[in-house]
């Protein structure tokens, strides 16, 4: 090196942490590794709320539009199979958290189990929702590829008190139910991912990856988790609770 | 070691956050609130409401959205970068649902 | 005032350092493996200049098709894929990647001190997924084309065209994901890796509108993500939210396309105005007038963007209460736009402004940016937008601004760190001569479009009437003398990288810290970690320490 302008400081002044295994070598230490991390995840989640936020954006319009269709539609909802769901992701956000701490208490048996609660609890949602789904397309329920409106134009037997809506206001429950299935289809993608996500980091776990002070991942895995229990908190209310009275 | 290192003369931004072990009873205790406001939401849906229907049924969904990113999510406890994050993304949510909805709107004044 | 202000190396003894990036190892597989941001700017910098070209000869076609009125070169059906392609390759695989990608990639974790990105795995993941997005849009061609033009407008794209447009808009969707990763990466990097010293308002002006440029790809992209979702999903399996039959409404894709593509082209303008203070600074020998202002007016362009994008769909059938709002905030968001011109020019205000062809670009970039931009405000006018939208004046304004304004500042930067990038310079005459191509090819090429357009001929027909021949003729022949100004650049720079003369590492004196380190700089960047104890665009603070570079061997 021949002479330099800028005033430098050796790179392996690392701070307290030395040379951590896990730091890689443009960051200067494990603290700034780990917040950068957790930042990007938060930039990764606001694409995520934007991203639902045009489905969202649509529901509003078309509910305020077709309101009479929104209700007849929701009124299809399996409201057991929701409630439940809606348990069994709150529960899986839980164990997920508790799974964070258990890696940040380097306990490699809690980690294990709490993780692998989590990953039941996902398959178990997916596995209602499927259920879910096949009784919709059972009653041609499904826009585009197995619709028709004689739900909506006839009163049926299990829901009494609704009143059949006009043919035209029929045809807009489609509205209603291409949501449905956007929305639910995206999220359950995402559960989809996560749960796959989940199989491999339980792999990890098992080797012992997480629990020696390097959890970055586990705890942005739980970023992802909880969000995507969050769209589900809202999803609930919005596709399946609305005018249950009538 | 005395001198300071890369990370501490970053002014401005402290990245040395301390980092904060949230304990489970808080976790218990979100849990718990999440669940009780399940069963209110569905509650509340059978209920003869009115309008409110929707505006209860939207305030319980974001009291507990708000659980999970405070304490769960660690917002609560997380420095003021990651805060201001999260607030940016609630807010241009809200950008493109009211602007868009304001078309919509007075597209038709007094039909919605 | 000086004619130049090169100051290269004797050329006699200057040599190549032994050691940089692009040598630091060989083979394919370390080009397409590698994860250092310099590499990957270059990997990026090859791929959107392959799609430039595609897109250039759609653009060629489009003209020539143009030159008479009957538009005999080309049937309807064809004309609309080529513009369609065109459209589609130049916004979304040529200009929303080439500055951030290339001249971002390579340039900040430079200008900042840091020894790469945040996040270097995901950057060469964005790239991949660029190129994946790529493949799709040139399958989308090869196999017939889509004819959408780069809107995708619903119902058109949804039920009444049946061309490629699923995989053409997967494309799509898959390089937004690539926008959005390398956004984040942006944003991370900046804020987390900021040598010591390195505060928000010692930063170049260039990291202030990335920053900015960034926070509108991780905003904004997936909302357009997810409206092309929904188009691809009413093609293929017919659900129904922008089909008014089903009850959807097809205004509603409107808005969420133009939620994105609005503040996407402030991300076609944002990284312009960033190596615009940059070159502007460093041939004007000054520090740029009113930094504060200038960085924060990035900022406000990137948030204001976000809140005029119905300003595309005046005669679309939105209400009038809410036109006349987005009216007025689209001519707000002109303000900070013009804040910049106004900060750029007291810059070159006198000071020893140095004419090489950086600065020869931005200054087409200032001329032409204005043009652009005052006749955004006409068209942010309800009256005048009747009149004139889905005319060629639009076409004149949008060129105005993304190639008069955009690619001068990408030519412009690309000039200004070719140097740092290769080590070498490129021929500086050639460089100047090709600069006044391009700025006459321009004018004259889209010039007469404002007048035809605001005679009232109307954008993508492939047939006109014969009175609007002229002016087409003149816009025809102007483009001809554009492409020698882009093919010219094109074949010299290719030329420099062997025959170049050896620049040395700081052959224009500029204060950044990216020029304070070899060139082409090492693959670690820095050998150690800089301090900076001086702010931007501190010429004095350079002048005492010229000539004191860190090489190696
Ligand atoms: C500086 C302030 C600007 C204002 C006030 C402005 C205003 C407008 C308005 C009102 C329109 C809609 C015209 C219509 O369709 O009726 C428009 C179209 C357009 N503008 Fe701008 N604009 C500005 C800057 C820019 C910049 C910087 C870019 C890109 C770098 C740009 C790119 C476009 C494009 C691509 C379209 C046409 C989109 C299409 O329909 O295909 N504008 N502009
Ligand atoms: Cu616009």
């Amino acid at each position: 090196m021949d002479s330099q302008v800028i005033a430098t400081q050796p790179t392996s002044a690392h701070g307290e942490h030395g040379h951590s295994p896990h730091l890689r070598h443009h960051f200067a230490t494990v603290a700034q590794q780990r917040e950068a991390a957790s930042f990007g995840m938060w930039l990764f989640l606001l694409t995520e709320i934007m991203f639902f936020g045009g489905m969202f954006t649509a529901y509003l319009i078309y509910r305020n539009w077709y309101y009479p269709a929104f209700v007849a539609g929701s009124h299809w909802m399996i409201m057991w199979a929701g409630t439940l769901n809606t348990t069994v992701l709150i529960c899986s956000s839980f164990t997920m958290a508790m799974g964070v701490y258990s890696a940040e208490m380097r306990n490699r048996k809690a980690l294990l189990r709490y993780l692998f609660i989590t990953l039941c609890f996902g398959i178990v949602f997916l596995g209602i929702k499927a259920y879910e789904w096949h009784d919709e397309w059972e009653h041609h329920h499904v826009p585009g590829l197995n619709f028709s409106i004689n739900d909506f134009t006839h009163v049926d037997q299990r829901y009494p008190q609704d009143k059949p809506l006009a043919p035209d206001m029929a045809e807009k429950t489609q509205a209603y139910f291409s949501l449905y299935f956007m929305l639910t289809g995206v999220h359950a993608l995402h559960m989809l991912v996560g749960v796959s996500i989940l199989v491999v980091l339980l792999f990890h776990a098992w080797r012992g990856a997480y629990t020696t002070g390097h959890m970055t991942t586990i705890e942005n895995f739980g970023l992802y988790w909880h969000f995507v229990d969050i769209v589900w908190i809202f999803l609930f209310p919005l596709l399946y609770l609305i005018s249950r009275h009538q | 070691m005395t001198e300071p290192t890369r990370h501490d003369q970053l002014d401005l931004e402290p990245t040395l956050y301390e980092h904060h072990v949230v304990s489970p009873k808080v976790y218990l205790g979100v849990f718990g609130a999440l669940l009780c406001f399940t069963a209110l939401t569905v509650a509340a849906s059978y209920l003869e409401l009115g309008v409110f229907n929707a505006v209860v049924a939207i305030a319980i969904a974001v009291t507990k959205a708000v659980l999970v990113i405070l304490f769960f999510m660690h917002i609560r406890y997380s420095s003021r970068l990651l805060k201001l994050t999260v607030a940016s993304g609630i807010f241009t949510f809200l950008v493109l649902i009211t602007l868009t909805l304001s078309d919509y709107i007075s597209r038709a004044w007094g039909l919605w | 005032m000086s004619s130049t202000s090169i100051v290269l190396p004797d050329q006699q003894t200057a040599t190549m350092p032994k050691r940089s990036y692009l040598n630091s190892s060989y083979g394919l597989k370390s080009w397409l493996l590698t994860l250092d941001h310099k590499r990957i700017a270059i990997l990026y910098l090859i791929t959107t200049v392959f799609f430039f070209m595609i897109g250039g000869t759609a653009a060629a076609l489009i003209r020539l098709n143009l030159l008479t009125p009957g538009g005999e070169l080309m049937s309807a059906d064809t004309y609309n894929k080529v513009f369609s392609i065109h459209g589609l390759i130049m916004v979304f695989f040529f200009l929303v990647p080439i500055a951030p990608a290339v001249l971002g990639n390579f340039c900040i974790p430079l200008m900042i001190g840091a020894k790469d990105v945040a996040f270097p795995r995901l950057n060469l993941t964005s790239w991949y997924l660029f190129v994946a997005g790529g493949l799709l849009e040139l399958y989308t061609i090869i196999w017939g084309g889509i004819d959408t033009g780069w809107t995708f407008t619903t119902p058109l794209s949804t039920h009444y065209v049946n061309t490629h447009v699923i995989s053409g808009a997967m494309g799509i969707f898959v390089a937004g994901f690539s926008s959005i990763l390398t956004g984040l990466n942006f944003i991370v990097t900046i804020h987390r890796l900021r040598a010591p010293g390195m505060t928000w308002f010692r930063l170049p002006l260039f990291i202030w509108s990335y920053y900015a440029t960034s926070i509108i790809f991780v905003l904004a992209t997936p909302v357009i993500a997810i409206a092309l979702a929904l188009v691809m999903l009413e093609r293929f399996t017919g659900i129904g939210v922008f089909d008014p039959a089903k009850g959807g409404d097809p205004l509603l894709f409107q808005h969420l396309f133009w939620f994105y593509s609005h503040p996407a082209v402030y991300v076609m303008i944002l990284p312009g105005m960033g190596v615009m203070s940059e070159v502007v600074a460093c041939f004007s020998r000054k520090r740029v007038f009113g930094y504060t202002a200038v960085g924060f007016s990035s900022v406000a362009i990137a948030v204001f963007s976000f809140f005029v994008w119905a300003h595309h769909m005046f005669i679309m059938g939105i209400s009038n209460y809410s036109a006349l709002v987005f009216s007025l905030m689209t001519m707000l968001v002109a303000v900070p736009s013009a804040i910049k011109i106004f900060n750029w020019s007291s810059t070159l205000y006198k000071g020893s402004i140095s004419f090489d062809t950086p600065i020869l670009y931005a200054f087409s970039f200032i001329g032409l940016f204005t043009i652009g931009g005052l006749t955004g405000v006409f068209l942010a006018a309800l009256g005048m937008n009747i009149h004139l939208t889905e005319t060629y004046f639009i076409v004149a304004h949008f060129h105005y601004v993304m190639v008069g304004g955009m690619v001068s500042a990408v030519m412009a930067g690309l000039h200004f760190w070719w140097p740092k990038i290769t080590g070498r310079m490129y021929p500086e005459m050639l460089g100047r001569l090709a600069a006044s191509i391009l700025f006459i090819g321009f004018n004259l090429t889209f010039f007469p479009q404002f007048i035809l357009g605001y005679m009232g001929m109307p954008r993508r027909y492939h047939a006109y009437p014969p009175e609007f021949q002229i002016l087409n003729v003149l816009s025809t022949a102007g483009a001809s003398v554009l492409a020698i100004g882009y093919i010219l650049p094109g074949i010299y720079l290719l030329w420099s990288l062997k025959y170049g003369k050896i620049a040395g590492s700081n052959p224009w004196r500029a204060p950044g810290l990216e020029w304070q380190v070899q060139s082409p700089p090492l693959e670690e960047n820095f050998i150690e970690t800089p301090v900076v104890d001086f702010e931007a665009y501190d010429f004095e603070w350079l002048a005492k320490h010229e000539n004191e570079v860190q090489t190696v061997g």
